[in-house]
Parts: C-alpha cells; structure tokens; sequence
C-alpha cells in the first residue's frame, strides 16, 4: 500500500468525520443542559440543507444569503420545537423526552418529505471543486471549509460557555437544575436557548455539508445515529470530546474500508466502539461523575 | 382477590377474547395484522421486562429477533434441519448471545447502554447484510418452510394465529407471575435504586442479565415464529428502525406493564392499517401521535385508562 | 324535516352503491413502494397506474368495464409489503396485481400468489423472480443481467480488460454485483477489484483510491442514486480518467443533475425512454413512448422517470391479457399473460412463454453517454 493512498484515506475519513462530528456538537448541547439526547438533531442538520436548496430555488437567493435564511428558520424551528413539546411536560422522564425528540424527528422529515419530495438535491460547492493536491491525496477545497467552520464553531462555543452569562448558565444547569434554579438562572430559557443553538449548529453544518454529501429529507437519520455514536466515543457533554469523538468514527471508516472490507467498514467501526465502551465505559474524553441520576 | 387470582382472571378473559377475536372480524385479511401484532407483543412484553423493572434500555433487541428466525430459517432450509430443531437452536442461540454479549453491557448505564446495544444491533445488521452466502444478503431469504410442528401443518393463517395467540397468552402469564415473585421484587427494587438493592443483599448484576437474557429469549420465541410465518426474512426487517419503534410500543403502552406493554404493541402494529387511508401524511400522523402521546399520557395506554377509571370512580363517589 | 332529509341522503347512497355494484368494475391491485428508501421508483410508478386508470376509463375500459384499481403503499417494508398482498388477495379480491416495486418485495410474497391463484406483475429487476418460473409470476423491468451483457459488449469493443466493481449493499447492488461476478470472467476479462459502499454513504474516495491503486481499465458502478452521483463526483476529485459505467439505476435526469459537471462523459444502458427524442421515427417504441412521456407530464407537470415504465407495461400486459382472453377471470389471465407475444411497451417488446416470464432481451437497452449534461445514444 502506498503512501499516497493511506494519506487519501486520512483525508477522507477527516472529511466524512466532520459530518459526524458537527452533529455530535449539536448533541452536546442539548445534552448538557437537560441531560436529554435529542435525537431530531440529525433533523435540524437536514433541513439546514434542504432549506438552503429550497430557498436558493425557491426565492433565487444567492447561496450565502439563502444559508443564513436557512440556518434562522432552523433556529426557529429548534425554538418552536422546545416551547411546544419540551416545555409543556413537567417532571417527564429523561426517557420520556427521549421518545419526544424521536416523534419531532418522525414529523419534522414527513414535513419536509412533503413540502420537498424524496428527491435527493445538491447544493454548489462554496469556492469551486477543483480539487486540492497534498502529498498525493486530494480535497476539495469545500472539506477544508467544512473543517474550518468547524473549528471556528467549537471556538465560539468555547468563548460562549466560558465567557457569557448565558453560557455560564447553561452550564451549570447542566451541573444540578435545581441548584441552577435556587441561584436564580432561568432554567426554562436555558432550555430554550439550549435548542436555538443546537439547531443553529446542526443547520450550519447541514449548509456546509451538502455540496459534499448531497441532501435528501431523509439525511438526518444516518447523520443523528453516527453523531450520537460521536459523542459516546468522545464522552457525552464534552464539546471537544464530540468533535474529535466524530472525526476519530470517520477515519476508522475510512481505514477500515480500505484495509480490512468496504462491506464491513461500519460493523468494524461499532466493533472498536463497543470495545471502546467495555474498556472505558464514558467514552475517550468523558468523566466518569458525569453519572445522573 | 388476591394477584395471582387477579392475573389468571385476567390471562383467562385476555385467552377468551383472542380466541373469539377472528370470529368477530369481517375478513381474513386482519388475521395476519393480528398475526404480526401478537409476534410484536411478545418481544415488547420482554423489552418492558427490561426497560420497566430493570430499568435497562436496549436499542439492539430487533437483532435478537433477527438472529432467531435467520437461525431457523438458514438451518431448516439451507441444512434441512427438522422443524423442531431449527426452532430450539433459533431461540437457544438468541439466548446464548444475550447471554455473553451482555456481560460486558449490562455493566454500561443510561446513554452508554443505549449506545451499546444500538451498536450490536448494528452490527448484525450489517452481518445479515454482507454474509450473502449465507443469509441472502439484502434481498432477504427466500423459501422458508412453513411451520409444522409433530406432523401439524400450520397451512392456514387462522392456525398460525391460534398458535401465536396461545404462545402470547403463556408469555403473558409467565411474565405476570415473574413479577409477583422474588425476581420481581428485586426487579424494581434495583429500579427504583441500585445502591438500595445492592446494600440489601440483591445481586443486580445476575438480576440484570437474567431479565436482558429472558427478554431476547422472547424475541427469539418471536423471531422464529415470525420466519416460519412469512416464509422470508430480509435484514430490513430487524434493523434499528425496527428496535426504536419496539422502544416506542413499550413507553406508548406504559412502562412496568405487561398488559401495557400488549396493548401498546397492538395499538402501534395495527395502527398503520386504519392510517393507510391518509398515505401522505401517514408518517406525520404517526410523529404526532408519538408527542402527544408521550406529552399527556406519560404512563402510557395502560396507564392513562387506569387514571380514568380511577377518575370516574372517584367522580361517583359523592353521588351515593 | 332532519330525519327526512337523512333517509332521503341514505337512500340515495344506497342507490349509488346498487348502481356502482352492478356496472361491474375490473379490479386491479397495485402494491408499490410509494415512500421509503425506494420511493424514486415507486412514486412514479403509482402516478403512472394513476394516469393509465383514468386513460382506460375515458376510452371505454376494458371489454365494456371500468377499471378500479387498488393501489397500497409498502413503504419498502418487507412487512407491510406481505400484509398488502394479502389485503389485495382476500380482502379486495383483485383479478391480478401490479408490483412491488422492489425485488426484496417480491420475492416475499410470491409464492402467495399460486395459492391464491391470482397473476402477480412485478415491476421489480432480480432474475430470481423469473427463474425458476413460477406460473404466476411475471416481470416487466429488463434483468440485469441484460443490463451487464450491454455493458460489456461495449467495454470489450473498446478493448478494455481489467475491470473493477463498485456495488451497493442493498438488494438492487446484490443482484447487479452477482451477476458482474459471473460475466466478467465469462467474458474473458479480468475482475480485479470486487468494492461496497453503504446506501446512505457520502463519501466513496476510499474505494475509489483502492480501485485507482490497482489501475483498471474500467469501473463498473452499481447503484441508485444518490450513491452514484457521488461515485462521479469523487471520481473527479481524485482525477482518475478510468472509463466509468453507470448502471440502469440511474438513468434519470436526476443524476445529471446531482453529479453536474462530474456526470460528462459517464456510460450507461438504458430503455429508450430516455432519450424519445433520439429514437428513430420507425422504430416500433416510438409512438408509445413518445405518447407515454407528453401524458405523463402533462398530467402530472414533473420529468417522466424510466421506471415508470414499468407499472406502464405491467398494467398494459395485463389489460391485453385480458382483452385476449375475453375474460377478467384471474386464471384466464394468467394463461393469457403467457401466451403473449410481440407486444411492444415501454420498456422493449415482450415475447412471454411458458418458460419465459420477463419476454425481454438485451434489446431493450440502448447504450448513452452523458454529454454537456444531456444523454446522447451510442451507436
């Protein structure tokens, strides 16, 4: 095997791993301020996609402006989504609100199945696909957005849960609600908040992704199911853990289809997952206190 | 009345309207819904078993079902097996694996569990898919035998759903008195709180991997049942889609519930049959009657018929 | 005045129902997979029954009847594509049924149909559905076998030898995988690579790196979009200038449009269908065609797919089994269905037999090239 190639396949398991990991990070952030896994997070990454498509046809926006119109409806979305299902049930179980994010996820994709079609669509890549050369292996330059915009997300969440009051209020309604609430932070708007920025990182991610991966109203499933596997390798409610925890997924993959059977890459992924878990049961980068009860 | 009474009461009226019910339809059609419905209750009593008293979530049980009817369908076409045989080694090896694959799980909690057994369920998933030589890969096992037992054939679906109502009512009846045992006890003890039960002397782990081992032995019950019925089997049947919507009739039904957990599996698997009228919006009625469902009857069926009744008890009361 | 007006509604009603009792309609069943993984085909197959019902009816129907056809959705669910038949079987008691759609679906509920003596015309691809023949079951799509025979007869022209697959792990793959297996070597040529992808994957480079790294003289893909669209476009991205095919799977312009400027230059058999306008004015498809694809998308303002074509031969064949044997009666279609010959459709011309259930060889194909976007027949 020649250098050229195994350098390709990092490249490729990077690229498909920053799909994985910018839905992770959505996950984290619901994840830490409610403790729930919102699993129609793979639904705000599709429709930041499909609403990009949609209103670039639609509207004849120009791409940028079409993406940020997207990412804000998905914003509203995430909003309505928590005031109208999470908000109304109080003391509901964690499991409870589990099935909750599944029925969003079921109606969300039959809304858009039906306001778009089955079809699958594609959006134009941001700066050409003239393909970039390193040492042998190719990219397009769009990767090289996808992991920049990636980058600068997980900085800016870094900044904003340090530095921000609200931050700092999510945060510690992830540490213990009820402590949270006696110190007087408004746990409902956190909650709030909590879905608006989860939905604004799924959105932006699902624009960014789709010129690489195409999109369909059906992306968010495959993408929420492999985000989720993300934030267990990195170690639920670690924000960096999730995005390392989706690129390390990508690139087993890749190395997997390539050296072992391109039939057997993801068994051979969940495997090393599973193995994983056994041997250290929160993840690469989780604590083990993280426990709630 | 005591509960043992209470339960062969209800097990008794529970055997009496199944064995009246394809009498009561207008048409053939609805005995093989029925026929699917009942395969569906028998796994989602075992998950609820699980999910309800153990408190363990399993996102990997539509594996259990898939590796009992490829068991018996690869062993009873491929290597002509005998009936009898191939169904034992479908539930026995659905057993085993449970067994051994959840030794290192059942030491997993919350999410991680979740994910663990979702990426076994994965895993053979992607088996069922890619050993072609062995399960037909994608386009599914053709050929199947029907299944006859000790000389019966089960050739016409008012059989096949007679038995199938028969295995559902003794699962049943043997979850209900596991309940009221010991095991049960320990059961929600170890629900309710895990360092409770251990510091009075229960041993969770044996506990856990008893309940996770019996409720995929269920499903093994279910999924060679399930392979001798269609005569196919196709891995997209048993995928993660198929393991989350068995998660959904469980908490629809009403945790810790076994009539819940019936009720909940046959509401959902017929469900889709009054629904197919609306076609388009079929999957968004679906959504809804997920989150609403969960949003004002956190109890699930089981549950929330209980609270009314409890209701208009309560209501009649100053009336006398 | 209230109950008056009701008994006068119910016996209206009533009178309707008598009346539409005993005009006596023809009733077709239809199982499709109108949503789900493989709603490409199946929508446009049921839009298809759905103009051709309403096309039967204007013109008289069949023999003097209406038609009513019964139409359900599988979902791609192997479950409820079981339970349908069984709807269409028992409780709507249907003369013959259309479908499924995919070969999966078939191939479970097949043998339901001799037992219920009712003819099944499935619009689904795999040779096992034909072979071994079952009396009762029939197939309008061409096999993929036909589809790789067109393929190779190309790239052997060419002179191109070592060849590499790239298949995907689903039913449509499986089938297309095992038959490359057979005939490349058959053929004389070399299969030197033999890789998967996954329906949903979005990235091929990997295979495709590994495919490049054993210098082929072509590759071979088999799938349904979107997969295939990606296989071009990282076909581009790694700058590998193998000759690439395309399956039949794919020829929609849907592909063109997902794989943009990456589709140039791809090679793929197809029906005629896909490009009516370069179809000669002789040739015996042309008028149906030609009439098929201003319905359809007059009807119903969308692009017509090639696999609508399918649900299109199979309700035709049926409607000619019929008017052939003068009779609606479900085994007199049966034997009727088999005993045609030189139909022409839309997909190619059918010559049934006893032996013969599918009546279509490797003529039904053309191979295209994808040109400045557009399909351009090869000679």
């Amino acid at each position: 095997m020649d250098l050229a190639s195994i350098l390709q396949y990092l490249v490729s398991g990077l690229t498909v791993g920053s799909t994985y990991g910018l839905t992770a990070l959505g996950f984290t952030i619901i994840f830490n301020t409610t403790g729930v896994i919102n699993f129609a997070q793979g639904e705000f990454v599709m429709l930041g996609g499909m609403l990009s498509v949609f209103f670039m046809k639609a509207l004849g926006l120009a791409l940028v402006p079409a993406i940020v119109l997207a990412v804000m409806v998905s914003v509203a979305v995430g909003a309505v989504f928590e005031r109208f299902t999470i908000r109304p049930v109080k003391n509901a179980s964690v499991i409870q609100l589990i099935i909750i994010t599944i029925g969003v996820s079921i109606l969300i994709r039959g809304l858009a199945m039906l306001a778009w079609g089955k079809d699958t669509f594609a959006l134009p890549h941001f700066s050409g696909m003239q393909p970039i050369h390193i040492g042998g292996a190719a990219m397009l330059p769009q990767t090289i957005w996808v992991l920049a915009i990636t980058l600068a997300m997980l900085a800016g969440l870094k900044l904003f849960f340090s530095s921000t009051i609200y931050g700092k209020g999510m945060l510690a309604c992830s540490y213990d609600v009820k402590a949270a609430f006696l110190v007087g932070i408004d746990v409902r708007r956190m909650v709030l908040l909590s879905f608006m920025i989860s939905a604004l990182v799924g959105a932006v991610g699902g624009a960014i992704l789709a010129p690489l991966t195409l999109t369909s109203y059906d992306v968010g499933i495959l993408l929420g199911l492999k985000g989720f596997a993300a934030c267990i390798t990195g170690g639920l409610g670690n924000p960096f853990g999730a995005a390392a925890g989706g690129l390390i997924l990508g690139v087993l993959e890749s190395f997997g289809a390539g050296f072992i059977s391109s039939a057997y890459k993801d068994a051979f992924t969940f495997i090393i997952l599973l193995l994983l878990l056994f041997v250290k049961p929160s993840g690469l980068f989780g604590q083990a206190s993280s426990d709630r009860v | 009345m005591t509960t043992g009474k209470k339960n062969t009461l209800g097990v008794a009226m529970f055997a009496a309207l199944a064995a009246a019910l394809p009498f009561l339809l207008t048409n053939d059609y609805y005995v093989s819904t029925l026929i699917l419905a009942f395969l569906n209750a028998i796994i989602v009593i075992g998950l609820n078993l699980l999910l309800g008293y153990a408190g363990q979530i399993s996102l990997g049980h539509g594996a259990f079902y898939g590796l009992a009817a490829y068991t018996t369908a690869i062993l009873t076409t491929t290597y002509g097996w005998p009936m009898e045989a191939g169904l034992v080694a479908g539930v026995l090896l659905t057993v085993v694996t449970a067994y051994l694959i959840g030794i290192p799980t059942l030491k997993l909690s919350g999410h991680y569990l979740a994910m663990a057994t979702l990426g076994f369920g994965l895993i053979v998933y992607i088996v069922f898919n890619e050993s072609i030589e062995l399960t037909g890969g994608p386009s599914g096992f053709v050929g199947v035998p029907r299944l006859e037992l000790f000389g019966f054939a089960f050739e016409s679906d008012l059989s096949y759903y007679f038995l199938v109502a028969g295995v559902l009512t003794l699962i049943v009846l043997l979850s209900l008195n596991l309940i009221d045992s010991r095991i049960g006890r320990a059961m929600r003890a170890i629900h309710t709180s895990e360092k409770a039960a251990e510091v009075s002397g229960i041993d969770i782990a044996a506990y856990k991997r008893f309940i996770f081992v019996l409720s995929a032995g269920y499903a093994g019950v279910a999924g060679v049942l399930y392979a001798h019925y269609l005569s196919f089997v196709a891995p997209s049947s048993f995928g993660f889609h198929f393991s989350v919507t068995l998660i959904v009739m469980v908490v629809l039904g009403g945790m810790a519930n076994v009539w819940g957990a019936v009720a909940g599996a046959i509401f959902l698997s017929v469900l889709p049959e009054f629904l197919r009228a609306f076609e388009d919006i079929e999957t968004l009625l679906y959504g809804g009657i997920l989150v609403l469902g969960m949003m004002y009857l956190p109890d699930g069926i089981a549950g929330g018929i209980t609270r009314l009744f409890k209701a208009a008890m309560a209501r009649r009361v100053p009336h006398e | 005045m209230k109950a008056m007006r009701a008994m006068i509604l119910l016996a209206l009603c009533l009178m309707i129902a008598t009346a539409a009792a005993a005009s006596e309609t023809i009733k077709i069943g239809a199982v499709l997979s109108v949503t789900g993984p493989a709603s490409f085909l199946g929508e446009p197959e049921k839009n298809t029954l759905l103009l051709l019902e309403e096309q039967i009816n204007a013109s008289g129907g069949i023999l003097g009847k209406q038609i009513e056809l019964v139409i359900y959705d599988d979902e791609t669910n192997v479950n409820k594509c079981v339970l349908a038949a069984d709807k269409l079987i028992k409780k709507d008691r249907v003369v013959a049924v259309v479908g499924p759609t995919v070969s999966g679906n078939t191939l479970a509920i097949m043998n339901k149909f001799p037992r219920a003596k009712t003819p099944l015309v499935s619009c689904a691809a795999a040779e096992k559905i034909v072979k071994p023949v079952n009396p009762w079951v029939f197939k309008t799509p061409q096999t993929d076998r036909h589809a790789v025979q067109k393929i190779l007869t190309h790239a052997q022209a060419a002179g191109l030898k070592n060849i590499a697959i790239l298949t995907v792990s689903n039913g449509f793959g499986q089938a297309g995988r095992a038959v490359l297996k057979e005939l490349v070597p058959a053929g004389g040529m070399n299969l030197i690579a033999d890789e998967v992808y996954g329906p949903k994957d979005t990235d091929m480079t990997v295979q495709l790196t590994k495919i490049k790294s054993l210098n082929p003289d072509a590759i071979i893909c088999w799938g349904t979009n979107p997969g295939p669209a990606v296989v071009a476009m990282n076909r581009v991205q790694l700058g590998i200038a193998t000759p690439l095919y395309m399956s039949h799977g794919v020829a929609s312009r849907k592909f063109i449009e997902l794989a943009g400027e990456a589709a140039n230059g791809l090679m793929l058999p197809a029906g005629r269908m896909i490009a009516v306008d370069q179809i000669p004015a002789d040739h015996p498809q042309q008028p149906v065609l030609a009439a098929y694809v201003k319905d359809y998308e007059t009807k119903f303002n969308i692009p017509v797919s090639t696999f609508g074509g399918y649900a299109y031969d199979a309700l035709m064949l049926v409607k000619a089994a019929i008017e052939k044997a003068g009779s609606a009666d479900p085994s007199a279609i049966r034997d009727s269905l088999e005993s045609i010959t030189g139909y022409v459709g839309a997909t190619g011309e059918y010559n049934f037999s006893k032996t013969e259930h599918n009546g279509l060889d490797e003529s039904a194909f053309v191979m295209v090239a994808i040109e400045n976007g557009d399909w351009k027949v090869q000679r």
